[in-house]
């Protein structure tokens, strides 16, 4: 297969010999071409230095007494088995915290599979003005949320455009500070600015789809709503576990949102997402601890819904 | 959001949202500038953003070359490993990365520090994996037969022929750092460093409420952190294919 590890065949037959078992051994132990290890290695250091230690650092800390010490002194971490846990589960700011992420989640990740489907299915037809379609539907995607966040500021407050348009229909207390509507405010914020995205993957999906499927639907007389549910629905399944999958994880990583839109939690809490209470506690309260306690509860319940979602579309990649 | 950032008073009408003659001002970005250096800023996202690719990029062809092209022990476990790096949420790494970064290694506010947690990108290196399978194999035998070593192969044959992929990576890289806010947010108490992202959004939090014109100021803000990632998407937008996303999310 591969020219570099060709054995030497013009040395002398002692040493040859020798040096060709040693060769064969040396191909045993690390393959074929060991400067693939090589290649590797600074990629797979980086991983243990920023991925692996940080993750088993997290889960040690959740089960410590860990605080801010002053950089080099010796202190004491003390083994508190689950009083992290206990400590957060008896927080109602911590079960206000999931709850918000919960309806954000319950409005923002169906509404994004079946907004970026139906965007995508339009999208793949469309002939003229599709370079303009495309731009304006990825340009929330690539601009900064801190940038689009004072657009809806602007818009959302309490005299901005869209309650000046509403007029009296205006909710009261305006969109990001009435406790009821800050959540589903934000969820369709995050929904909108990340479509392009989701628009891309279903794109791509769409593409894989065998159009001879589209041609016998047409032939058997299916119309545009029967060919969507038989055919596309169908022919995309993986990329919706994927939408699915990567909407869960991104809603559960909110920060910057309801940290800028709603001035760091909105009114009571209201808006308050894991990933912000655990900015708060770690690292305002200085109580790193509980902090990685919440996220170590959070990514076992984001695991716990990837494997639900998994399950419910059902998987058949290869 | 261009209109607004120049309109001397934010007009919240539906009319407001056509340019008026009469309510024209380059004002705002000289307020925003005032009290957040711009200049600076974009500064720092550069070097932030020019750092993640540049790891991005180097990590990602070395290991990308390796797993697709090369046969060795360990291949198949990096694979699952960069799989697995994907799953894994941020959030569960923000506090203890905090603590190893700002406290242990003493790198708050440097740009090393900044740049450090997305230095590994398991998506570029699928991408790249990707990409490398579909050369055809016997291109890089015909180099080796030439006597090419393997590091020649992979900068004089294999390089040259992943260019899509080379821009593809970094279009997406860049979108991230760029618009990044809780980590160098995090990371970064001193205003001279930090990125854009994290200085307009200060802004937002802190200053805003005592501007004469706030929501023009965020909105000069907001222009200038937006201009760089939209024109580069514009610009590149036939290379920014649905169908290379797609294959590197689905590794």
């Amino acid at each position: 297969m591969s020219s570099a590890v060709a054995e030497p065949k013009t040395e002398s037959a002692g040493s040859g010999a020798q040096h060709a078992r040693s060769a064969r051994r040396r191909r045993r132990i690390l393959g074929q071409n060991p400067l693939g290890i090589l290649l590797s290695a600074p990629y797979l250091v980086f991983i243990g230095v920023v991925f692996a230690f940080p993750l088993i650092f997290a889960v040690w800390m959740s089960f410590h007494d860990y605080f801010f010490a002053a950089p080099g002194a010796d202190v004491e971490r003390e083994f508190v088995g689950f009083d992290n846990f206990i400590a957060v589960a008896t927080d109602p700011a911590v079960w206000r915290s999931f709850l918000n992420v919960g309806v954000f989640l319950i409005i923002n990740v169906p509404l994004t599979v079946v907004l970026s489907l139906l965007l995508a299915t339009a999208l793949n037809r469309v002939v003229r003005a599709r370079l303009f379609l495309r731009v304006s539907f990825y340009v929330p995607y690539v601009t900064a949320s801190v940038a689009v966040v004072g657009v809806w500021l602007f818009m959302f407050s309490g005299g901005g455009l869209v309650n000046q348009v509403l007029g009296p229909l205006a909710p009261d207390p305006s969109w990001l500070i009435n406790p009821f509507l800050a959540m589903p405010t934000i969820a369709f914020f995050v929904t909108w600015k990340q479509l392009g995205f989701f628009i891309l993957l279903y794109l791509a999906a769409l593409q894989a789809v065998p159009k001879e499927l589209y041609e016998s639907a047409a032939t058997d007389g299916a119309g545009a709503v029967r060919t969507f549910f038989s055919v596309t629905v169908p022919g995309v399944r993986s990329a919706t576990l994927l939408v699915l999958l990567l909407a869960t994880i991104t809603g559960a990583n909110l920060f910057t949102e309801p940290y800028l839109l709603t001035n760091g939690g909105g009114p009571n809490g209201a808006s308050t997402s894991p990933v912000l209470l655990m900015y708060q506690k770690g690292l305002e309260q200085g109580n790193p601890d509980v902090a990685a306690a919440i996220g170590v509860i959070l990514v076992v319940l984001v695991l716990a819904l990837a494997l639900i979602e998994r399950k419910l579309v059902g998987d058949e990649e290869s | 959001m261009i209109i607004g950032s120049l309109q001397t008073k934010p007009d919240p009408t539906p009319a407001g949202a056509f340019p008026n003659p009469a309510n024209i001002t380059l004002q705002n970005y000289v307020e925003i500038n005032e009290r957040i250096s711009l200049l600076s800023g974009l500064v720092n996202s550069g070097i932030f953003t020019g750092g993640v690719i540049l790891c991005t990029v180097v990590f990602g062809v070395l290991v990308g070359y390796a797993l697709s092209v090369l046969h060795w022990r360990g291949r198949g476990v990096t694979f699952s490993i960069a799989l697995l790096v994907q799953i894994v949420p941020f959030q569960l790494l923000m506090i203890p990365l905090y603590v190893l970064i700002a406290r242990d290694y003493g790198l708050a506010d440097t740009h090393l520090g900044m740049i450090l947690p997305f230095a590994i990108n398991s998506a570029a290196v699928l991408i790249f994996r990707q990409y490398f399978m579909q050369v055809p194999r016997a291109l890089f035998d015909a180099a080796r037969i030439d006597g090419a070593s393997e590091m020649r192969v992979l900068w004089s044959v294999a390089l040259p022929l992943v260019r899509p992929a080379l821009l593809t990576v970094v279009l997406l890289t860049f979108i991230g750092p760029w618009n990044e806010f809780l980590w160098p947010f995090l990371i970064t108490k001193d205003p001279s460093l930090q990125p854009l992202a994290v200085s307009l959004a200060n802004y937002i939090t802190t200053v805003a409420a005592s501007a004469s014109n706030p929501f023009g100021a965020i909105l000069a803000g907001a222009v200038v952190l937006a201009i760089p990632a939209v024109v580069l998407f514009v610009i590149f937008q036939r290379q920014f294919q649905s169908s290379d996303i797609g294959s590197g999310v689905k590794g």
